[in-house]
């Protein structure tokens, strides 16, 4: 573990230089801007600098920043889910947790296998995998980064109690990571909500409106999940490629170095050639990586909160027709009528409050979704253009000197 | 693409006669063996490929040719020896050692007489001359695989050339299976090999691919199986053809010319043949491992050295080529794969712009990933296919060195043996056995004559060796580098077809309202 790299950059996390991948209509408001500006991987946890500026009164300070851990950032999220009063909204998926693992176990493997290598071989494959974990570790601080910004442009989340002891508080949250217990707890409350959500999405809605969203959603976040997974899959095969070109290159400068005839020069040329062509192949997968595969992954993560918003509903719902039998019956029997009234009132309203800004909610989804696929497929159609038109530029260039050669 | 690669139907009836092959007919055995018994009178060689060809020649119902059959043949014998002057003295001499089967090289001498042999290495190096600057216009394309026979189906690949003047027919087609080629690569390495010529190794069988075939599975490997096959002996035959020797040898020229071949059924594996085989090669690697030899040429030294060295870096190259083939073809299936995902989320996708543009991107992922596949089969077959093959050839190479030590080796068992003679005869001067004496000085006399043939086989051995490197290590450099430059062409293509397809998306990106 030593040996890891601790990828720390003062300006390298600013909104501008890295921008969000994926939401677009952020745009800031003056009264609060919130963003990740420093990140510290560590160990095995990654301390990220929460930087905020703020004109609104309940500030101490106009600027100011404190340092957050992942755990913290769950704590947020699931403070959010929990509050009834936000049971109208669709709260911004948490950041997945950052994971290392993979990129860990390769760098460990690669200093295992030093020995079987050449000294430039090894010194390359450092060189790309200490820039692997240096993409991961952007794409982790670019999530944690959206969800503060998402949080702050939501009208009603961005006053939220909690998230302003977040942003403000520094000092330790205190937050522990749930344990065992707790995590089983969890599990069973989510075997019982996806139960339970199947009984409620059974239930027909008068509302058109909300019975289109809820059978689009559905098919939605399922394809949603089958391309973000089939994306994840292309890339992979695009970054073997690409190192398999390495390897290749490689081998050629060898040969190039090894043989006396004419061909020596075509094989250091070629050599030379595939190191860049590899190195273009690579962003080419990275960047797909960002501007596809992530976005899938997120908009996976939205429709599921936007499905999770669409249950609550649903229950809400269920809950006001259970509260009208009830009343009915209470009726009927002329017996606890008053309870059953309120009951009944408490249930119309909660129900009512929820359809009103669900409602604004999905348009709002769609609004937001829109336009972060289409930035992210504009971009990337530009960046795949770059890259090929600077692909063939280097393989014309060499294929005119060979020629030349010849 | 995918449908080039499936082989074309069963041949129609025109074919018919082909049929026959497969019932095994014997008559063509005749032939056989009068090209390879020895012939002590050596009667005029070219008459000898006329002999064995003509004997074809009433049997012949030959459909690719126009001429009457008779006439061909007798066409053949009057071109072979009314050639250009260069090539004269080497054809009335060249064919003569070669026909000679492997027999212990002793016996050439008495048989050819030095005159001869000495006529043959200048015309060698005439050939060499010759081959600096000609221009090779042979061109052999082996196509159309064609499965022929129903119970035991075997597949046909016929191949038509334009030839040089030494050919009766500018284009010929004819049709040889695949043992065919096995068979004259194997009949071409007794000849050759031991006398120091690399001769090009055959494709290599598969049980697996060829039953496949056999049991009639029309499926994608099955058909990436013939078409591997098939490029792999034109390639095959095309370098034995450009080898100036190999050329002139007339079971190449029968190969090439005459309508039906006999059945090689020594290249199957487990005949009799085929054992033998295994039990040389095994001899062989014993006999390495024991013979050390005074290298007094550091040219053959470095040579070795080098050629180990090339055939490492060759393998390695060749084994990260053939990763990357296989990760390019993944990359096409999931990006296909890929492609169909995002048709279907853009089905459900009930913004219609979007849902226009995410169709637009299943269809550019689409054509990406055919571009994959092409990208993949250029991989295959320009680059992973030339690597493979000069594996092979190298193999040869090394072979071709190994010869040269046996025949050191031989050379000096042999000049050990005459010494032991010689202490034996002093011994027996004083012994007073006039008869063993005769016999002893006899022996001597004999001896003494192989230790001088012995050394001049190991000559002609080195000599040979040089030239066939110097030749070999030319066909590398021109090999390579016309292939280098195709492949990279090949990359060339598809990102001109990448930044086209891309170019065509990006307006319906942006037209996202």
């Amino acid at each position: 573990m030593e040996g890891e790299p601790s990828p720390r950059s003062g300006a390298g996390f600013h909104q501008g230089s890295f921008p969000l991948a994926v939401n677009v209509d952020l745009q800031t408001d003056a009264t609060l801007q919130v963003d990740i500006s420093d990140a510290l991987s560590e160990r095995d946890k990654v301390k990220f600098t929460v930087h905020t500026k703020s004109t609104l009164p309940n500030f101490k300070q106009n600027e100011f920043s404190v340092v957050r851990q992942h755990e913290e950032f769950i704590w947020l999220h699931d403070s959010f889910v929990e509050n009834e009063e936000y049971a109208g909204y669709i709260i911004p998926p948490a950041p997945p947790r950052p994971d290392f693992d993979a990129s860990r176990e390769k760098l460990q493997k690669l200093g295992e296998g030093e020995g079987s290598m050449t000294k430039e071989e090894f010194t390359k494959m450092k060189q790309e995998l200490e820039a692997e974990y240096l993409a991961i570790f952007k794409k982790t601080v670019a999530m944690h980064e959206v969800f503060l910004c998402r949080v702050a442009a939501h009208p009603v989340l961005r006053k939220d109690m909690n998230f302003h002891v977040f942003l403000e508080y520094n000092q330790d949250l205190s937050v522990r990571g749930k344990n065992k217990r707790e995590k089983m707890e969890d599990f069973f409350k989510n075997v019982v909500k996806s139960a339970d959500g199947v009984l409620v999405a059974g239930v027909k809605d008068v509302d058109d409106f909300f019975e289109h969203e809820k059978t689009f959603l559905l098919e939605y976040h399922n394809r949603v999940k089958d391309a973000s997974s089939k994306s994840d899959r292309m890339i992979r095969s695009h970054k073997n490629a690409a190192d398999d070109i390495n390897r290749i290159a490689s081998t050629l400068y060898t040969l190039g170095t090894q043989d006396s005839t004419d061909v020596c020069k075509f094989f250091l040329k070629v050599s030379e050639l595939f190191e860049k062509t590899r190195k273009i192949e690579a962003r080419v997968a990275a960047d797909e990586d960002l501007k596809l595969a992530d976005l899938l992954k997120y908009y996976l993560r939205e429709s599921q909160a936007a499905k999770d918003l669409l249950y609550r509903r649903g229950r809400a719902l269920v809950d006001y027709e259970n509260a009208n039998k009830a009343l009915d019956k209470a009726r009927a029997k002329n017996k606890d009528v008053l309870q059953a009234e309120t009951s009944q009132q408490v249930c119309c309203q909660k129900f009512e409050k929820i359809s009103e800004s669900a409602k604004q909610e999905l348009i709002d989804f769609k609004t937001r979704r829109v336009a972060a696929f289409r930035k992210n497929l504009v971009e990337l159609a530009e960046l795949e253009l770059k890259h090929a038109k600077g692909n063939l530029q280097l393989l014309q260039s060499c294929v005119g000197v060979l020629k030349g050669d010849t | 693409m995918a449908a080039e690669m499936e082989p074309p139907p069963l041949g129609d009836a025109g074919q018919t006669d082909f049929r026959e092959i497969e019932d095994g007919e014997g008559f063509f055995v005749s032939t056989v063996t009068t090209l390879e018994s020895p012939e002590p009178s050596s009667p005029d060689p070219p008459s000898m490929p006329a002999e064995g060809i003509s004997t074809n020649g009433p049997k012949q119902e030959d459909i690719s040719l126009d001429d009457d059959p008779e006439d061909l043949f007798a066409e053949a014998t009057e071109e072979v020896s009314l050639d250009s002057p260069e090539r004269e003295p080497i054809l009335s001499d060249g064919p003569s050692p070669a026909i000679t089967p492997v027999t212990p090289t002793a016996m050439l001498t008495p048989r050819m007489g030095l005159g001869t042999a000495e006529m043959f290495e200048r015309s060698l190096d005439e050939i060499e001359e010759d081959d600096s600057g000609d221009t090779f216009d042979m061109h052999i394309a082996v196509s159309d695989p064609e499965k022929v026979g129903t119970f035991n189906t075997v597949l046909m690949y016929s191949y038509i050339k334009t030839s040089m003047t030494i050919f009766s027919k500018n284009e010929t087609t004819v049709r040889r299976r695949f043992s065919d080629f096995l068979g004259l690569h194997s009949k071409l390495a007794s000849r050759y090999l031991h006398i120091g010529y690399i001769v090009p190794p055959a494709p290599e069988k598969s049980i697996v691919g060829m039953t496949k075939v056999k049991v009639g599975k029309e499926d994608l490997s099955s058909a990436e199986f013939v078409e591997k096959r098939r490029s792999a002996l034109e390639r095959y035959l095309m370098r034995t053809v450009k080898h100036p020797i190999l050329l002139k040898d007339p079971d190449v020229m029968m190969f090439l010319e005459s309508s039906e071949l006999p059945r090689a059924v020594s290249t199957q594996a487990l005949s009799g043949a085929g054992i033998l085989r295994m039990v040389n090669k095994a001899a062989d690697a014993v006999n390495k491992m024991t013979i050390k030899m005074n290298e007094s040429d550091a040219w053959f030294e470095e040579k070795h050295q080098q050629f180990e060295n090339l055939d490492l870096q060759l393998r390695k190259l060749h084994a990260s080529v053939e990763c990357l083939v296989c990760h390019r073809k993944e990359l096409s299936v999931n990006t296909a794969s890929f492609a169909k995902s995002a048709a279907m989320l853009g089905n459900s996708e009930d913004h219609t712009a979007l849902s226009r543009a995410l169709s637009q991107l299943a269809e550019v992922e689409e054509k990406i990933d055919q571009l994959h596949q092409d990208q993949a089969y250029a991989d295959f077959y320009l680059f992973s296919e030339l690597l493979g093959d000069y594996v092979r050839l190298i193999t040869a190479v090394k072979g071709v060195f190994d010869h040269r030590m046996k025949t050191w080796s031989k050379w000096q068992d042999t000049q050990l043996l005459l010494q032991k003679k010689r202490e034996a005869e002093s011994k027996l001067q004083f012994a007073n056995k006039p008869d063993k004496l005769q016999q002893a000085q006899d022996e001597i006399k004999e001896l003494e004559g192989k230790v001088q043939q012995g050394e001049k086989d190991f000559e002609l051995i080195s000599k040979t060796i040089r030239k066939e490197v110097s030749r070999f290590e030319k066909e590398r450099v021109k090999d390579f580098k016309v292939v280098i430059i195709k492949y990279l062409e090949s990359l060339v293509q598809t990102q001109q077809q990448l930044i086209k397809y891309w170019e065509a998306f990006l307006p319906e990106a942006k037209a996202i309202a």
